[in-house]
């Protein structure tokens, strides 16, 4: 009788998989779901079930055309497009979703060797190609609530917006706190209701599928910010928190596992490098929102921040001694 | 260069095998600047195809009495006498291509593409196999702007040939019936779609550029070097003043290199 099992490392495994982790976050993208069919009404699920299917099609086509395996069952590509039409606001055209769902997945994911390889996240990459192509589109805002009523279109502006020409006072435009955090305003489908977004998020910390480091990084970098921009003013910060998309980018969108850092200390810097850009861009820039931006530059930087925050093995000497060694 | 050489293998070289700008990624600067509408793509390739054929022909009929020393001062007064002549006639004959391509027109001097023949063939061979060498590069380049101008143009402003009067004019006024290129942008209207702008900015230049090069790899089969080259120091871009390669790269001490000891420590 042999109780011994001879096999090749690793010994114990995780039983987490892709699929898993990928489920994990569509069901903590339901509660943002649910809130922009609420605020929105029914377009906003159209414009998310066109961007999945258009994802996963596009995700398919390029695997079997680059003659690769089909790696739908991962689930990525419906991440990618939940993400991506949570991005969009919701009067878009259609055809544009499709547009951005063929730069998300073609060109940022599988032309560089599909998930895991891809350099920028792609629902990311796909929002910033529609807003450079079609800014009009992709800034005018629908009131929210107002598909109840009956009332078709409404433009509305969003408090960042209003909230650029700050000095000293919030205006009395501006939705009132617990509107803002219960995401009646204007703004993208699914980066308006703050509570469903941190519903989302607490579950994915919960299940472990993300740790908290980068998104209290990056919104505690605005908030410092936002503060002393706002000499002291807490509503003005409040305001700034829950406005625009910093919310569902510092949880959904920066902790992706490709182009984020692995290590705790190299987190950290991601994180407060997003919040610095973020912070720099609404306060400073022409543009009322930063978050994508911020968070595309800073996955940029991951490789160099990854190289700077190598962790020393145990028992070792530091790096640098090592190699005067090797000089002399 | 052992290789037995014909005209006509010189010729069509440029035009995908060694594209100038698709294989050997040289030129990438105009590339990438003048490609936002055919009628610039067309008219800077013609305009560095007429300054490369003459270029070749003069630098190779000249490549014995240049001497070796100085031959890049020597070879960028040649170019720099042609692009003047090309851009005092381009000023003269279709003055709105000249605004049109602005400093991009002088820059022909430095265009990578110019000196590099210059200085791979031009200076190696005989005046005919060098101007048919030109003319293939030229051809081959103006082919790579005008495919990259097709795409960016249709894509991200919804126009064709737009302004294509501009270079007509060289061949008198209203040719064409004062035909002045298609215009999409009405038509696209009405089906509720618009242009992409991102493909008329640089980004999506180098999106295109990128995409482009891929299938002109895979037309060419390309699978870049012989494998063979790339063994020992072949790969490796110091290996002309690497120290440790100086016995021939095999034995080496070279940590690049040294594919045994890799394979036992991992």
């Amino acid at each position: 009788m042999n109780k011994l099992t001879v096999s090749a490392s690793p010994h114990v495994r995780s039983s987490d998989t892709v699929t898993g982790i990928m489920l994990d976050v569509i069901i903590a993208l339901v509660p943002s779901l649910i809130a922009s069919i609420v605020l929105f009404g029914f377009r906003s699920l159209l414009i998310t079930a066109v961007c999945v299917g258009c994802c996963v099609l596009f995700e398919f086509l390029s695997r079997k055309i680059m003659k690769r395996d089909c790696t739908l069952r991962d689930l990525s590509a419906v991440v990618t497009g939940m993400l991506l039409a949570f991005n969009m606001p919701v009067s878009i055209p259609l055809w544009m979703c499709v547009v951005g769902c063929f730069f998300a997945i073609v060109v940022v994911k599988q032309f560089f060797g599909g998930i895991g390889q891809n350099f920028v996240n792609p629902a990311i990459g796909g929002r910033i190609v529609m807003l450079v192509s079609f800014s009009s589109a992709m800034t005018s805002w629908t009131e929210p609530l107002a598909w109840l009523s009956g009332v078709d279109a409404s433009t509305t502006a969003t408090p960042l917006s209003e909230l650029k020409n700050y000095s000293g006072e919030i205006s009395d435009t501006l939705p009132s706190l617990w509107d803002m955090f219960l995401g009646i305003r204007g703004g993208c489908i699914g980066e308006v209701c703050a509570a469903a977004i941190l519903i989302g998020g607490i579950y994915l910390i919960a299940r472990r599928v993300i740790k908290p480091t980068i998104p209290l990084c990056f919104i505690g970098t605005v908030a410092v910010i936002m503060l002393i921009a706002g000499k002291g003013d807490f509503e003005f910060m409040a305001y700034e928190l829950l406005s625009g998309g910093l919310l569902l980018g510092a949880i959904f969108m920066a902790t992706d596992y490709a182009t984020s850092p692995i290590t705790t200390k190299g987190k950290i810097i991601f994180g407060i490098g997003c919040g610095i850009i973020t912070s720099v861009i609404r306060l400073f820039a022409n543009l009322p929102e930063g978050v994508s931006y911020s968070i595309i530059l800073m996955n940029i930087l991951v490789p160099h921040i990854e190289a700077l925050t190598k962790p020393k093995p145990f028992g070792t000497e530091k790096e640098k001694k090592t190699k005067e060694e090797k000089a002399s | 260069m052992a290789e037995k050489k014909s005209l006509g293998k010189e010729f069509t070289k440029g035009l995908i095998r060694e594209n100038p700008v698709l294989r050997l990624v040289l030129g990438t600067c105009p590339t990438l600047a003048v490609t936002t509408s055919v009628t610039n793509a067309i008219g800077m390739g013609v305009a560095a195809t007429i300054v490369l054929v003459c270029s070749n022909i003069v630098i190779s009929a000249l490549r014995k009495v240049i001497p070796g020393k100085v031959r890049i001062p020597a070879y960028i007064v040649i170019i720099a006498s042609f692009v003047t002549i090309v851009q005092m006639l381009v000023k003269a004959f279709v003055p709105a291509l000249n605004t049109a391509l602005g400093a991009f027109l002088p820059l022909i001097v430095v265009n990578c593409i110019i000196l590099g023949r210059a200085e791979a063939f031009a200076s190696k061979n005989t005046v005919l196999y060098s101007a048919v060498d030109g003319l293939g590069m030229g051809i081959g380049f103006t082919a790579a702007l005008c495919l990259m101008g097709t795409v960016r143009e249709i894509l991200g402003a919804g126009t064709f040939l737009n302004g294509i009067q501009d270079l007509l004019v060289l061949f008198g006024d209203d040719v064409l019936g004062g035909w002045n290129g298609f215009d999409f942008t009405g038509g696209l209207e009405a089906v509720g779609l618009q242009p992409i702008t991102l493909f008329i900015l640089p980004a999506g230049g180098f999106f295109v550029f990128g995409i482009l090069m891929a299938l002109a790899n895979k037309i060419a089969g390309g699978k870049g070097k012989p494998k063979a080259e790339l063994e020992g120091c072949g790969h490796c871009p110091m290996a002309a003043t690497c120290a440790m390669c100086k016995d021939g790269g095999e034995k080496s001490e070279c940590p690049e290199n040294n594919n045994e000891n890799k394979e036992a420590v991992s």
